[in-house]
């Protein structure tokens, strides 16, 4: 029994061992990070989502979308329906077609998804250069590394490039992008959001702030999951154990 | 030990169907087994809880997906956020194609390690290279249908392997798809397959267990059983044991679904499919490696030397090379010239089993790594030598090797050191019945 169950282990650490080599391939290293979310309790701070909200309103959703979030979702940050409906009301959408047969402009509602910066993929491109800034609803979980590959991106990432390297025009140099080459120009400089909160809005702590906005627009119900896993966990092995000594009972008349 | 009961209604259908000595018979207290069988003997209920969990699950995804390339992402990410615990439903789903595969996997390497796929087992054993197979397409094809990048391009590359084949390759590739590259209507139909080939499996399942019961589950000692002095009824002694190891699979398999439901996904699959734009490094899943890294080794042409003429491609080299790691397991128990069939008597046996999984493992390593540099030779190395293991290696140690003396019977090792013979070890529930 004791070598089966030392066997089973190795054979669960092999399984994970390679799933996890298959992406470790050819990346670049990130700085490790920690986050309020990691772990077994992991949670989301709503004040940070909060935060992370006002510099994606602020500064990132002038060139990327958000299609999957709602702006109902953000109840999840604590907001109230007041509040959600002041957010969106912010923003235009389109509706129609009216009964003329036209389509018109309408401040957005709390059962609107954000609405995407650009018209369409080919708006986009002639704005930002000929690049295409990704919808940002699943980077989180889009990229090795997730929030903090976004954290280290944006927060650490613009340096001077190294000597010899030359820049191509239009593009820049970003220490955690794969191939360096970048499109998008530093996003975040101190104070370009001024926080609600009273936060000091320096780069690091815009970046963590939206890297967790981004995480929980990922995977909203993330906590909701390590809530349930403790639960589910604990009484598992509360049954398994029972199971465990029923197993013992019945066997005990058994020469084995 | 003839089906029993004193409650009317179960008579009454009993009389009309004998469904429930059918049961007792299959899975109950009508049915003899070895009463040595250790905790590898836990995986092929295991695989059957896995496959009930998968089609429950899929079944539910079903009725929320839309299998069509324009909504498929969209109608998966509705179910990650607006379908009630539709979160939880797909990542069991998803997580539970890994945990059928890691279970699989340990019941065919048991399989491997007690020589239960020996005469009489064959048509078992090879029944069970059916249900794999049927895995497998099963696994890919779901996998394409959330549609994201990995979805597409692992699609593409997989279903191009059958351009490999000489002459008709690209009508059959064309035929697959369903026109000129993977769409839509290579999608609906790998949604109706998906949904269907499960169904398939299970049928299988049934013939798997017809199969079994025709002589029993092999034992960790790989002798056959004497008398009943040898077994216990399945139920309660094996069934209760089955629901323990369960306990045990539900456990890991919750830890992941709640602590790690996205670690052996790649994350290239929460982006969307674009035809337009190649990921840098198309990966299967970790299930698949091997027999990726085996596609991938053969990188020369094969032909006659010294005149230039190719008689298989690399490509094709390479996919009959994949293919022929599964198909040669079918052949497994005529290559295989012992007449001992648990590894526990046999030395030399012993030996290469393990490096045989450390080559599967190392092969699922390379399976991952990029084919470039050192990993090209490994990767060939690797599988060279699982296929001399196979059609080498097995054959000759049967004659080689001297297997040590086998045990009497399955009572005799147990007996024997366990003090004097009581009536607990002698007054065994079979024998009573």
């Amino acid at each position: 029994m004791r070598k089966t169950v030392l066997s089973l282990a190795v054979a669960a650490v092999l399984a994970l061992g390679a799933a996890d080599s298959a992406r470790a391939a050819g990346e670049i290293k990130l700085p490790p990070k920690d986050w309020s979310f990691d772990g077994v309790f992991g949670t989301f701070d709503p004040a940070a989502l909060q935060r992370g909200l006002q510099v994606f309103k602020n500064v990132c959703s002038a060139c990327h979308g958000l299609d999957f979030v709602a702006f109902r979702n953000l109840a999840a940050l604590g907001y109230d329906d007041d509040q959600i409906k002041k957010i969106a009301a912010d923003f235009q959408v389109q509706d129609g077609p009216n009964d003329q047969g036209e389509m018109f402009m309408r401040p957005a509602v709390p059962s609107d998804r954000w609405p995407s910066p650009f018209a369409n993929e080919q708006a986009a491109r002639v704005a930002n250069g000929g690049a295409l800034p990704p919808d940002l609803s699943l980077m989180a979980k889009a990229r090795a590394g997730g929030p903090t590959y976004i954290y280290n991106l944006i927060g650490e990432g613009f340096v001077e490039p190294p000597a010899g390297v030359e820049v191509t025009p239009g593009k820049y140099y970003n220490k955690y992008f794969p191939g360096h080459m970048i499109s998008m120009p530093p996003p975040l400089s101190e104070g370009v959001v001024e926080y609600a909160d009273g936060t000091k809005a320096t780069v690091p702590q815009m970046a963590e702030d939206v890297s967790t906005f981004l995480m929980w627009a990922a995977e909203p119900n993330l906590i909701a999951r390590k809530r349930m896993g403790i639960k589910v966990i604990l009484f598992l092995i509360v049954l398994t154990g029972l199971l465990y000594a029923v197993k013992r009972r019945v066997w005990s008349d058994v020469a084995h | 030990m003839a089906f029993q009961t004193k409650n009317p209604v179960i008579r009454w259908i009993e009389y009309r169907m004998p469904i429930f000595s059918f049961i007792d018979h299959s899975v109950g207290s009508g049915y003899p087994t070895p009463k040595n069988l250790n905790y590898w003997w836990n995986f092929g209920s295991l695989a059957g809880v896995a496959l009930m969990i998968m089609i429950a699950t899929g079944v539910l995804l079903a009725m929320q997906y839309t299998p069509h390339v324009d909504y498929a992402f969209r109608s998966v990410e509705r179910i990650m956020r607006d379908v009630n615990y539709g979160w939880l439903i797909r990542y069991i789903h998803m997580n539970g194609a890994s945990f059928f595969f890691i279970v699989v996997y340990i019941h065919i390497f048991r399989g491997l390690y007690y020589g239960s796929y020996k005469a009489p087992r064959e048509l078992l054993w090879m029944l069970g290279l059916v249900i794999l197979l049927l895995m497998m397409a099963t696994a890919f094809m779901g996998y394409v249908l959330p549609w994201g990048q990995m979805s597409f391009w692992g699609a593409t590359v997989i279903t191009n392997l059958f351009s490999a084949i000489p002459v008709i390759g690209d009508s059959i590739v064309t035929w697959l798809w369903g026109g000129f590259s993977v769409a839509n209507p290579t999608l609906n139909r790998f949604f109706a397959l998906h949904y269907l080939l499960p169904f398939v499996i299970l049928g299988v399942v049934v013939l798997h267990i017809w199969a079994l019961h025709r002589f029993g589950s092999n034992n960790p000692l790989g002798i056959d059983v004497k008398g009943p002095q040898d077994t216990i009824p399945f139920a309660p002694y094996y069934t209760v044991k089955d629901y323990f190891g369960i306990g045990v699979f539900l456990i890991a398999f919750a830890v992941v679904i709640f602590y790690l439901p996205n670690y052996m996904g790649h994350t290239d699959n929460y982006i969307e499919a674009n035809p337009l734009q190649t990921p840098p490094h198309i990966v299967p899943e970790w299930y698949f490696l091997p027999f990726y890294a085996m596609l991938r080794a053969i990188t020369f042409n094969i032909g006659i030397p010294f005149t230039g003429v190719v008689l298989i491609e690399a490509k094709l080299g390479g996919v009959i090379t994949m293919f022929g790691s599964i198909l040669i397991l079918f052949l497994l128990p005529w290559l295989d010239t012992s007449p001992v069939r648990s590894a526990k008597f046999r030395p030399l046996y012993k030996w290469f089993f393990w490096v045989l999984v450390a080559d599967v493992v190392m092969l699922d390593y390379v399976g991952s790594q990029p084919p470039e540099g050192i990993w090209v030779p490994i990767g060939q190395v690797c599988t060279a030598y699982y296929f001399i293991h196979f059609l080498i290696l097995m054959p000759l140690l049967g004659k080689l090797e001297r297997p040590k003396p086998l045990p009497v019977s399955i009572s005799e090792p147990v007996l024997k050191g366990s003090g004097p013979v009581g009536a607990a070890a002698t007054a065994q529930p079979m024998e009573k019945a």
